[in-house]
């Protein structure tokens, strides 16, 4: 590839980074809205996210624990826009390659530690609890979802994301992945991993506000908060995205052209939003799990149906 | 752009996204869930109550303090990043109310803390409370809400009637020791 090639792709990365991070913030506002009109009441507008960053960005004073607590934001925030590159959004490519799956599974740890370390550098109790309950969390769900990816890897005999999205479109809505009877079961299991990965409740046990003063986070204000606030908004692009890219054909529904481009973006736009609001739904109806009862979740029941789902795949292939 | 409007749409946003942190003293956290719950919803406004008071933009001090959580409050206050806005509810945070000849609370808020809105009453209706924000809100938008950078003008000021306060238990402390020791 020569050096205008590459500059073109890299400034479609980074724009497709301001489209996710814009998405993102949308999704935090119309959440709360959600949530607001689950629990009767009004709610906030909208756009009450993109006030919120606004706000926290031109605050005047940013107390800062060290140059690790500096660092480690944006340590978590490329991470995670390297995993939406990697990430076919509405069957548009970026950077997809082959075994990008377990790519992206690496990529999506590196924000989490990178959370740690700013959690850690500030030096509170309440911080450090957070994340060690956030480090067995990503241990947890990680199981489970590792074992319905590695189902979808032998049915359709691919590691590459772009491959299994590109498959599941051959036949329109009919050929998801969901229709098929294993992968049903497989995305119930990957919908609850991914309440985890959301944080959403009853998985909220990392942030836990009453209990533990909003853990990793309680340290962080002003412009910190609001580099937390961007990475929480395109860390939610990601996660639904990487279940509808898994199970829902990654939106893709038509082939060929602009307007094939266009309306596989606003069905992937919408697909993403459907799972949202499920995962906003299941949160608004649970209290929160403890520790050792979301672990006994995920690591028995979750990981008991998502090996089976894992077997009957392996019956169909062969 | 002018620095002044980049100050503009900064207080226009910081006006529509207020995060509080309650302290809850005395009898005023109990008109708090009505605010914040379905009957009243203060979200409409995009105020959001917080965990911790690095994140929060309103310190929200509900009732009556003694001298030892006025030592809490300064500390509080002091971990919350300006701008920063103080709402005093209830009589008891303006001239002592129904503890006005007590030995142990401080009688007017203000002395120690730039208190930006006053509520009145013993306690504030939940609509007093919202009327409040919506003032607050009109404070900041016309940039009068200046209560963080009086206090830094005036700290030495702030500071001492501070140790005021917090030398008078010290002194009382010790004389009790001293009869408990006869």
């Amino acid at each position: 590839m020569d050096v205008s090639a590459i500059m073109i792709k890299s400034a479609v990365v980074i724009a497709y980074a301001f489209i996710g991070t814009f998405i993102g913030l949308l999704f935090l506002g119309v959440g709360r809205k959600i949530v607001a009109r689950v629990h009767n009441r009004v709610g906030p507008p909208f756009y009450q996210g993109f006030i919120d960053v606004a706000k926290l960005l031109s605050k005047k004073t940013n107390i800062s624990h060290g140059w690790i607590f500096d660092l480690a934001l944006l340590f978590s925030i490329s991470g995670i826009l390297l995993a939406f590159a990697f990430l076919p959004v509405g069957g548009i490519k970026l950077l997809s390659t082959d075994g990008d799956a377990f790519l992206v599974l690496y990529l999506l740890a590196i924000p989490a530690l990178g959370f740690a370390l700013g959690a850690g550098a500030s030096g509170n109790p309440n911080a450090g609890i957070g994340v060690m309950r956030a480090l067995v969390m990503m241990l947890s769900y990680e199981l489970p979802f590792v074992i319905t990816m590695i189902a979808l890897m032998i049915y359709y005999d691919t590691t590459s994301i772009a491959r299994i999205v590109e498959l599941q479109s051959v036949n329109g809505i009919s050929s998801w992945a969901i229709f098929i009877p294993p992968f049903m079961l497989a995305a119930a299991v990957a919908d609850m991993a991914l309440q985890g990965m959301l944080m959403e409740q009853p998985f909220d046990i990392p942030v836990a506000p009453h209990e533990i003063a909003s853990g990793p986070m309680v340290e962080f204000g002003g412009k910190y908060l609001g580099t937390l606030m961007l990475y929480k908004a395109i860390s939610i692009v990601v996660e639904t995205t990487l279940f509808v890219d898994f199970f829902l054909g990654g939106g893709v529904i038509m082939h060929g052209g602009i307007v094939a481009n266009i309306a596989n973006f606003i069905v992937w736009f919408v697909l993403i939003f459907i799972v949202f609001t499920l995962s906003l739904l299941i949160n608004t109806a649970f209290p929160r799990f403890r520790i050792e009862q979301a672990f006994t979740f995920y690591w028995k029941y979750e990981a008991i149906l998502a090996t089976v789902a894992l077997i009957w795949v392996y019956w169909m292939v062969i | 752009m002018r620095y002044e409007e980049w100050s503009g749409i900064a207080r226009k946003a910081s006006k529509r996204s207020l995060w509080m942190v309650h302290f809850c003293t005395g009898c005023g956290a109990i008109e708090m869930p009505p605010v914040m719950t379905s009957r009243y919803d203060m979200e409409r406004f995009g105020i959001a109550s917080m965990a911790t008071p690095r994140q929060a933009d309103v310190l929200l001090i509900t009732g009556y303090l003694t001298v030892k959580t006025l030592k809490r409050v300064v500390q509080v206050y002091e971990q919350m990043q300006s701008p920063k806005y103080v709402i005093a509810l209830g009589s008891c945070t303006m001239n002592g109310g129904m503890y006005w000849d007590s030995y142990n609370t401080i009688k007017r808020l203000d002395k120690y803390i730039p208190v930006d809105i006053y509520v009145a009453g013993c306690m504030p209706r939940p609509e007093g409370i919202m009327n409040a924000f919506l003032k607050l809100m009109k404070l900041i938008d016309e940039g009068k809400a200046r209560g963080w950078e009086r206090y830094k003008k005036y700290y030495e000021r702030y500071k001492k009637n501070q140790e005021m306060a917090f030398n008078f238990v010290k002194k009382e402390e010790k004389e009790e020791e001293k009869n408990e020791g006869d």
